[in-house]
């Protein structure tokens, strides 16, 4: 009998009498198990199907024009010939996308179960990024591996230290994290615009004009090992990626580290009172989560990027699609991977590159991908509201009509 | 809504008869048949342990549960209550164990929520501060229209939420459990505001465990036992043994015998408070000047009104409150400043006050809660094996009786009972030098709590020293072998376990001890 299940019980799980919005989110995205993402998919694919129609496209014809793009019919055994060499490329994007989401939806995810939101995904991301350009672009001649390991180590605790000063500033003054991570979200990208601008100190050597880094040094780049190395193959970071989501399912489930987290996330008044040091756990929590979004960065950059524009950091939205991926993930660890591999596919399907303008002009696809976005964080916030209705069963809301406040109580006695 | 007119004999009496209720929650029957009659102007307690359907049963009085089976008749008249609306329009009134207050809100302002007073379309708050003020008067419960209900003590909240009751018009007033959030004092008015409305013409049930009150307040009593009616008694000539006995269903040890603690005064104390001084949220003081010394073997009660330091004193001993001045020693050792932590590994058990909010995580398994003091020792290299904590949850699930728990079952559906069995199997498990139990039996049942004392009297023989913080002067006498009065925190004095109630009572409000505020070190 194993004790905590990744997805958590049944329905009983009770109202926890947690502070937090963040915590409370986080009892609840436990219930409902696959069933509510799943139908948050499809509901979110319904009414975007809606939207393509309102523009007078097929809606039919759209997606199966997406799912082509994604290069997922590669999986299909029927797929030959010059289709499948196509969708194998697709399928590579898809992955190469895939790869960050997963990492920086871990990072949304392991503070959502220590009942902290980490809205700074973004900047975490960033400062990793910016710290595996400079890292992966200097040293010129180090040894593969170990410019590799040293490249991800650094961006890995940049983005620890940039997230655990939110997780500090909890700890120390209760400052809310969403406030600060917000904020250290806009100090990364002016630090990035400060560094790669026109005669910034990391702006390109050779090219004094344009506002982008240095060139990611071949010995710092991360290993091709499907497809073509000079048109950006699949790195070796999806395995990275897949072994963070390993090592989050036993660090959540099975180590005291995790146990104190969740215990934190849940009540963070019991945990203090067991001994647990509360400060202590939001500090390496939000470290943790900063580290993972770091190393997303440095995937990026050691994988297929190779170089940082000061446009690149500004039009990212990493952060904020894995804060859906995720809710969609249930905070689970094969959730957020399918999750992320969701996103993935829709954001490559979309692009300008692989959706036929015949059937839909990508320049509006890119848009509904966003629209996509917005309608599963949406309706995962409307199937909270379906498993609170479906419990609310057991716990009658005691409020009458004079009744103000939403307390519960239990009428099984 | 089904108006028949058959009222049968002696129905014009009867205020509220519900027959033959039966509810169901999928597999678990909460109230198999039960049949109640409330007289006009009686006080009817109904009785029962945690979990018997009490609450369920009002629910579906009230309109928030509709019964599988059963009518209810108001007035001789059957009824059919969908909704607490409904409920309200038949004249049946509701205070429940969480009041529906709003805490920013005055007393005027609350008291008329959801039926305001309205001038141009804006709240009339002259005309809600005088219905306010009318209502007190006419029922003769004292309310301030214009305090906060933030401000005012739970009491008076309690106040609010039966005036509320009664502006809505409720001639038949439920009562939940109304004395657990009260201090004796609160208890004590209460009793005399339900005796007025009783006077004036409102029929009354009044949910609890506590078999005193039954005796004390109530004309009649319903016991309900496992959803099913035990029985209707007067409370004239009932006592608290039989009362017990029809709730829990076998006799009930009320007060246990227990032997004189076994103190080996050869060896040092196991706790030592030397002027320890503790401020509170607000910066002032809270705990001003205790000095007191607890030896293994014995346990020692803090007693006193709530709010007089206790929960300042609690957490300081704990580790969980710094302390401004003074001395905390455990067997010796200077544990003053301590964090939660060390001063659990110094060798200190706490069973919380509030179990729900401090001594469990609702949501963890009760595996995982029975691991949250000492789940470091149970893991390796970082890492817990579950396995080990599931057979260790086992284990003392079984040597604690808690019941429909199973290692993986949440706390969060646990009955009170179960739930405090489980934080006191983590607490004693640890194998503390001090065990801290503060209000180790607050809103458990006879059975359950009879569970608790005889626990607390074995750890005691064992040798443990035990430092009890409780509200109840039974528990207190009953389980103490010395106790210690507290009153704005200081320790007023030292009496033994024979003292009366009323010796108790006064040395508890500042009268009494010789000195008034004699440091009394034992």
């Amino acid at each position: 009998m194993s004790v905590t299940p990744p997805a958590g019980g049944g329905p009983e799980g009770g109202a926890a009498p947690s502070s937090t919005v963040a915590s409370r989110l986080s009892t609840n995205l436990k219930l409902g198990g696959i069933i509510a993402p799943l139908l948050t998919v499809v509901l979110a694919f319904f009414v975007g199907g809606l939207v393509v129609l309102i523009t007078g496209h097929n809606p039919f014809d759209t997606y199966k024009a997406i799912f082509e793009g994604t290069g997922l019919q590669w999986l299909f055994p029927w797929t030959t010939g010059a289709d499948r060499t196509r969708a194998a490329i697709n399928l590579q994007q898809t992955l190469i996308l895939t790869t960050p989401l997963i990492l920086v939806g871990l990072a949304v995810a392991y503070a959502f179960r220590a009942g902290l939101f980490n809205i700074g995904g973004q900047g975490q991301y960033a400062v990793g990024a910016i710290v595996a350009v400079w890292v992966g672009s200097s040293f010129a001649g180090m040894p593969h591996l170990l410019h590799v390991v040293l490249t991800m180590a650094l961006a890995t605790l940049a983005g620890a230290v940039w997230a655990g000063i939110a997780g500090l500033l909890r700890a120390a003054t209760g400052a809310n994290e969403v406030i600060t991570t917000i904020m250290l979200n806009y100090i990364a990208l002016w630090l990035g615009f400060y560094l790669f601008q026109l005669h910034g100190p990391l702006q390109n050597d050779t090219q004094p004009d344009v506002p982008i880094s240095n060139d990611v040094v071949p010995s710092a780049k991360l290993h091709v090992f499907w497809g073509d190395p000079e048109l950006q193959g699949l790195h070796i970071g999806i395995f990275i990626a897949l072994a963070a989501a390993v090592v989050y399912w036993v660090l959540l489930n099975r180590s005291t580290k995790g146990y104190e987290a969740r215990a934190v996330g849940f009540n963070p008044e019991a945990a203090r009172y067991s001994g647990i040091k509360v400060g202590r756990t939001y500090v390496l929590v939000m470290g943790t989560c900063g580290g993972l979004a770091g190393l997303a960065g440095s995937m990026d950059i050691l994988g297929w990027q190779f170089h940082l524009a000061t446009n690149d950091l500004q039009a990212s939205t990493i952060g904020f699609l894995g804060i859906a991926v995720a809710l969609l993930g249930r905070n689970t660890a094969l959730g957020t991977c399918l999750a992320a591999l969701l996103f993935g596919a829709l954001v490559n399907g979309t692009s300008v590159r692989n959706l036929d303008p015949a059937v839909f002009d990508p320049e509006l696809a890119g848009n509904l991908t966003t629209i996509i976005q917005g309608l599963v964080i949406l309706f995962v916030s409307a199937d909270l509201l379906i498993v609170w209705l479906l419990t609310r069963g057991r716990r009658r809301r005691t409020a009458p009509a004079t009744g103000g406040a939403g307390e519960t109580i239990e009428v099984t006695a | 809504m089904t108006e028949q007119s058959s009222p049968s004999a002696g129905a014009a009496e009867l205020a509220l008869e519900l027959r033959g209720i039966t509810k169901r929650f999928g597999a678990v029957v909460a109230n198999d048949g039960v049949s109640l009659q409330l007289r006009r102007g009686e006080i009817h307690a109904l009785l029962g342990e945690n979990g018997a359907g009490k609450s369920t049963l009002m629910s579906v009085v009230y309109g928030m549960a509709a019964p599988d089976e059963g009518q209810i008749l108001i007035d001789g008249a059957p009824v059919t209550v969908a909704s607490p609306k409904d409920a309200m329009a038949h004249g049946v009134g509701m205070v429940f164990q969480h009041f529906m207050l709003i805490p920013v809100m005055t007393v005027a302002e609350n008291l008329v929520l959801g039926a305001e007073p309205r001038k141009g379309g804006l709240l009339d708050v002259a005309a809600a501060r005088r219905r306010t003020r009318e209502l007190s008067e006419r029922y003769g419960l004292r309310v301030d229209p214009d305090a906060r209900v933030a401000d005012i003590s739970v009491g008076q909240q309690q106040r609010v939420e039966i005036l509320r009751a009664l502006d809505r018009g409720a001639r038949i007033l439920v009562l939940d459990e109304p004395t657990a959030v009260l201090t004796a004092q609160e208890t004590a008015e209460l009793t005399e505001v339900l005796r007025g409305l009783r006077a004036g013409g409102t029929s009354i049930v009044f949910i609890t465990h506590k078999l005193n009150e039954v005796l004390d307040v109530a004309d009649r009593v319903t016991v309900l036992r496992r959803g099913k009616t035990v029985g209707t008694i007067d409370t004239a000539g009932a006592d608290e043994a039989s009362l017990a006995r029809m709730m829990v269903g076998r006799d009930v040890v009320l007060r246990i015998d227990k032997a004189p603690g076994n103190i080996d005064r050869s060896q040092a104390p196991t706790l030592e408070l030397d002027d320890v001084h503790v401020v509170d949220d607000r910066g002032l003081p809270a705990v001003d000047g205790v000095s007191l010394e607890v030896r293994a073997g014995e346990i020692v009660a803090v007693a006193g009104i709530d709010g007089n330091g206790q929960s300042q004193l609690i957490d300081a001993i704990a580790g969980l409150r710094a302390v401004s001045s003074g001395h905390i020693r455990l067997r010796g050792r200077d544990i003053t400043g301590c964090n939660p932590l060390e001063a659990r590994d110094a060798g200190i058990g706490h069973i919380a006050e509030d179990r729900q909010h401090r001594g469990l995580v609702l949501d963890f398994n009760l595996s995982e809660n029975l691991a949250l003091s000492d789940y470091r020792r149970a893991a390796r290299f970082g890492l817990i094996k579950p396995g080990v904590l599931v057979a260790r949850a086992r284990r003392l699930l079984e040597e604690f009786d808690v019941r429909d728990g199973s290692p993986g079952t949440p706390a969060s559906s646990l009955s009170g009972g179960n739930q405090q069995k489980v934080v006191i199997a983590r607490e004693i498990s640890a194998e503390p030098d001090l065990l801290i139990a503060a209000q180790p039996t607050r809103g458990l049942d006879v059975g359950a709590i009879e569970f608790v004392h005889r626990r607390l009297l074995a750890e005691r023989d064992a040798g443990r020293a035990i430092l009890l913080f409780s509200l109840e002067l039974d528990e207190v006498r009953s389980l103490a072998d010395r106790i210690l009065v507290i009153y704005e925190g200081r320790i007023v004095g030292e009496l033994p376990p024979t003292a009366t109630n009323e010796e108790l009572g006064l040395m508890m409000t500042g009268g009494g001890a010789a000195g008034g505020g004699a440091r009394t070190v034992a």
